[in-house]
């Protein structure tokens, strides 16, 4: 299985602290929460309560971001980078 | 009796205010700094503060302090349980996601921790242990009538009001935009739509008295009298004296009886509060010129009062929990009210003055009281 790094915008870690980790996932949704268990409060916060990344939340593989909020069943590759970002900026 | 603290849930953080020796009244803490609030709890009985935020990218959280605002902790927020994928509700138009918590109640003195939170989409959610964890009403959540309910102005149906029988903490009565009003008795294991005479003119015939589809913005209990209910609605203001079953149509405060708060007096029957507003189609004061209406005679007439408000190009318009009573032992008479445009103002004679507090704030969603500490 690849090794991949998960890292958390600091807009995000504002409210819950989690950095940047390495670790070994197959696919987009084994890595994200495998991240979460570093601080599973942060879970809420880029997922709904039915497991879908929040809309106002971006993911993002390496440059790509992840259209399909409620399919994170895509297959990672070594070395894939993972972001997780807020999408949308308010009043 | 010290002056109570009032408590102000904005767009941009949870703020305090108090009345200085001097008398006026002014703001004295700022919390969660940036971040909107959509609801706040002062609970009567171990005086702990709750207060719902509704990040906009990260979604709804909870805060719980302990020692009057000075720190605060998360608790979970209330969720819906996972969506079904066969069945009746697998294809619920209305997401299982709550996006925000519109109302708090704490239950009894009898049930200590145990707390009621409703939400947009209207779940009707219950705590037991101070909100370290919450359980949706599923027999509300799952009963068929709510799939004729709409959102009206939001994209979803809310629930608003919420208010415990202080005879019978096992009843209570809510009520939702655009869900009317309904009743439970038995601690949220059965629920009954009431709230018969409400007149939503709005919608095709067929479906203006239909309880079920009825638009009540807010719908406010006098505690001495349960049986008592006061509600406005997005088109007129009604009154009920058997506890919400039917509900009779009041006289208009002024031109109109657009608003979207009333707070009912806790011991006198007859006295309830509102905020006129102009009509569904403008949603601000009246003429831009602020004022609050009181009834003495069960809603037959009201008194309007402007003392104190700003008369000339004052577009404000008081939300649904804009308008709050100040906890007492003695006659209500101190009120805080508060406006989507950030005006801030209270009254210490029910109504009838009022004074600014020196800010400018952000859009208020919410304000409520606390105990003076």
């Amino acid at each position: 299985m690849p090794t991949v790094t998960v890292t958390f915008a600091p807009q995000l870690q504002r409210h819950v602290a989690c950095p940047a980790q390495r670790l070994v996932a197959a696919t987009l949704g084994e890595a994200l929460h495998a991240a979460f268990r570093a601080a599973p409060l942060i879970q809420s916060y880029v997922l709904d309560e039915q497991g879908n990344v929040r809309k106002h939340v971006a993911v993002f593989v390496n440059k790509d971001l992840v259209v399909n909020r409620n399919d994170l069943s895509m297959p990672l590759a070594a070395d894939d980078a993972i972001t997780v970002i807020q999408a949308l900026s308010g009043g | 009796m010290p002056t109570p603290t009032l408590l102000i849930a904005s767009r941009k953080g949870l703020f305090t205010a108090n009345r200085s020796s001097a008398g006026a009244w002014g703001i004295t803490s700022h919390h969660f700094h940036g971040e909107p609030v959509t609801q706040v709890l002062a609970d009567p009985r171990d005086g702990a503060w709750y207060a719902a935020l509704r990040l906009g990218h990260y979604g709804v959280k909870m805060r719980k302090s302990t020692d009057r605002g000075a720190t605060w902790t998360e608790i979970p927020a209330p969720a819906f349980p996972k969506k079904p994928e066969h069945g009746a509700w697998a294809d619920d138009a209305t997401p299982w996601t709550v996006e925000l918590v519109w109302s708090l109640a704490a239950v009894s003195a009898a049930q200590p921790g145990a707390l009621w939170a409703g939400c947009m989409p209207a779940g009707m959610f219950r705590s037991n242990d101070g909100g370290a964890s919450w359980n949706l009403c599923e027999s509300f959540w799952r009963d068929e009538r709510r799939k004729a309910w709409m959102g009206g102005g939001n994209d979803y149906p809310g629930l608003h009001s919420i208010s415990v029988d202080p005879r019978d903490d096992r009843r209570a009565t809510i009520a939702i935009s655009c869900g009317g009003v309904w009743r439970t008795k038995d601690f949220g294991a059965s629920w009954q739509l009431i709230g018969n005479g409400l007149d939503a003119q709005y919608m095709p015939t067929e479906l203006a008295a239909d309880p079920n589809v009825q638009d009540v913005h807010s719908l406010s209990v006098c505690a001495a009298q349960p049986e008592v209910m006061w509600v406005q609605h997005h088109a007129g203001v009604y009154r009920s004296t058997d506890g919400g079953e039917n509900f009779t149509r009041l006289t208009a405060p002024m031109q109109g009886d657009f608003g979207f708060v009333i707070v009912a007096d806790p011991v006198n029957p007859l006295r309830a509060w509102v905020a006129p507003a102009l009509s569904d189609m403008y949603r601000y004061a009246v003429d831009g010129a602020m004022c609050v209406a009181r009834t003495d005679d069960g809603g037959n007439t009201w008194q309007l009062f402007r003392n104190g408000l700003p008369q000339s190009h004052a577009y404000h318009l008081v939300y649904r929990h804009g308008l709050a009573l100040a906890p007492t032992s003695g006659d209500a008479r101190m009120l805080a009210m508060a406006s989507t445009t950030g005006g801030a103002w209270v009254s210490e004679d029910a109504g009838e003055h009022w004074v600014a507090l020196d800010a400018a704030l952000p859009p208020v969603a919410a304000v409520g009281w606390a105990a003076g500490g």
